[in-house]
């Protein structure tokens, strides 16, 4: 535990970016928030911290919490000021997810985003992605639904292990 | 000029909430489960908007505005929202088709206000073009498997265009709040009926489209002059701030 004589003046980004690297999204417990790359930014101003973060989904429902974590996480370290802006453009992207993050995305069950991005486009009844199946690691798999257990995952099953499992889109 | 903006603003909100809130209606009564999902995954997209919208909302108003004082404690007159959007989810046809009607809708709007002059704007209609591509998409799937699906199937769709149409119009009418947004609208409206012409032939629903029901279209949304149907919504939507001001869980 740090102690509470802390202040901005004595502290680098650095060092706050890995506070907030123990920060994980309710949601998919073990990703941090660094990993997820919502954190776009700490800025130090003259008393205040502050933190910007950037939404995956608009309406995501772990923003208001993971909002809150920050600023409680922050506070136990002895920052009496945290500010936690969240921007929404540039959008976030599953591009800014972390090479860590994807592995253990794969290794908690969840197929991560494939390396290429193929995002949602207006083409019609579209041949559904090859996704790798994160338990038997076989492509041979088919979409089940487009739209999941949350807002950033899709649903899939393998034909060949033929666990159902959740794959977190391109975005 | 600044009232304009918070106008729109609202109106941008209220499409989004009343939407979400009507396709939220379906949580637990879908056909299937993961359709039940989609449609409620799409509800959480489009109460997101809103939320965006109505912050920006609350901050140009000042004076303690909030979110929620936007979403729950203002009155039927009050909401800009479109006709559309409140109109009953019917059967899966009629929703699906209302669907697509905002979706493309939106989609064409959201392109255009992702450049919009105001900042706050174009960065919520950026963020939230993603999430309208994959709800276009899936509904204008879904119009096309129900039209060129069963007798019944393409017998409800036709239903639902009759029920429907006469509120389309009214989404490419400016308000005098959207006059100075700088969307061009006869650019928009002529886009969206041709992708919904050619959903529609896709369909097997083409011909009716252009034969029945096309000439009269109602209004009144933008402006606070609403269907029967958006006080009920309202009833429900805002019955606990009403039973309980203020109360927070």
């Amino acid at each position: 535990m740090v102690s509470g004589v802390m202040t901005i003046h004595t502290i680098n980004k650095e060092t706050i970016y890995s506070y907030l690297e123990e920060i994980n999204d309710p949601e998919v417990p073990v990703l941090s928030i660094i990993d997820l790359g919502i954190v776009r930014d700490v800025r130090m101003n003259k008393e205040e911290l502050e933190v910007i973060i950037t939404p995956t989904y608009t309406g995501c429902p772990a923003m208001d919490m993971i909002t809150a974590t920050i600023k409680i996480q922050l506070a136990t370290l002895g920052f009496k000021k945290v500010k936690v802006t969240q921007a929404l453009s540039p959008a976030w992207t599953t591009e800014w997810m972390s090479e860590e993050g994807k592995r253990k995305l794969k290794e908690y069950g969840i197929a991560p985003p494939n390396p290429k991005q193929q995002v949602c486009d207006q083409k019609l009844f579209a041949e559904a992605e090859a996704v790798q199946c994160p338990h038997c690691d076989s492509y041979h798999t088919h979409r089940i639904s487009e739209f999941g257990s949350t807002a950033c995952k899709a649903l899939y099953q393998c034909d060949d292990c033929k666990e159902p499992f959740d794959y977190f889109k391109c975005h | 000029m600044k009232q304009a903006l918070i106008d729109y603003t609202l109106h941008l909100a209220d499409n989004s909430l009343i939407l979400g809130q009507r396709n939220s209606e379906w949580c637990g009564h879908g056909p299937v489960l993961e359709q039940d999902i989609a449609i409620t995954n799409i509800s959480l997209d489009l109460i997101g908007q809103a939320r965006n919208f109505y912050q920006y909302a609350a901050t140009l108003i000042g004076n303690g505005t909030t979110e929620d004082s936007l979403a729950y404690l203002r009155k039927e007159r009050e909401f800009k929202n479109c006709l559309l959007v409140e109109q009953p989810n019917g059967d899966w046809a009629q929703t699906i088709l209302r669907q697509f009607f905002f979706s493309q809708y939106q989609y064409l709007l959201f392109e255009q206000l992702q450049n919009n002059k105001d900042d706050q704007i174009a960065a919520i209609a950026e963020k939230s073009l993603k999430e309208v591509t994959y709800h276009l998409r899936w509904s204008s799937e879904w119009v096309i498997r129900l039209g060129d699906g069963t007798e019944e199937s393409h017998k409800r769709m036709l239903k639902a265009i009759d029920e429907l149409w006469r509120y389309t119009g009214e989404m490419f009418m400016p308000a005098d709040y959207e006059k100075d947004t700088g969307i061009d609208f006869e650019k928009m409206k002529v886009e969206w009926n041709q992708k919904v012409k050619t959903i529609f032939s896709e369909a097997s629903l083409i011909p009716l489209l252009e034969g029945r029901g096309a000439a009269f279209m109602q209004t009144g949304g933008k402006e606070g002059k609403h269907t029967e149907h958006l006080g009920y919504i309202l009833t429900e939507l805002q019955y606990m701030q009403r039973a309980y001001p203020g109360c927070e869980w």
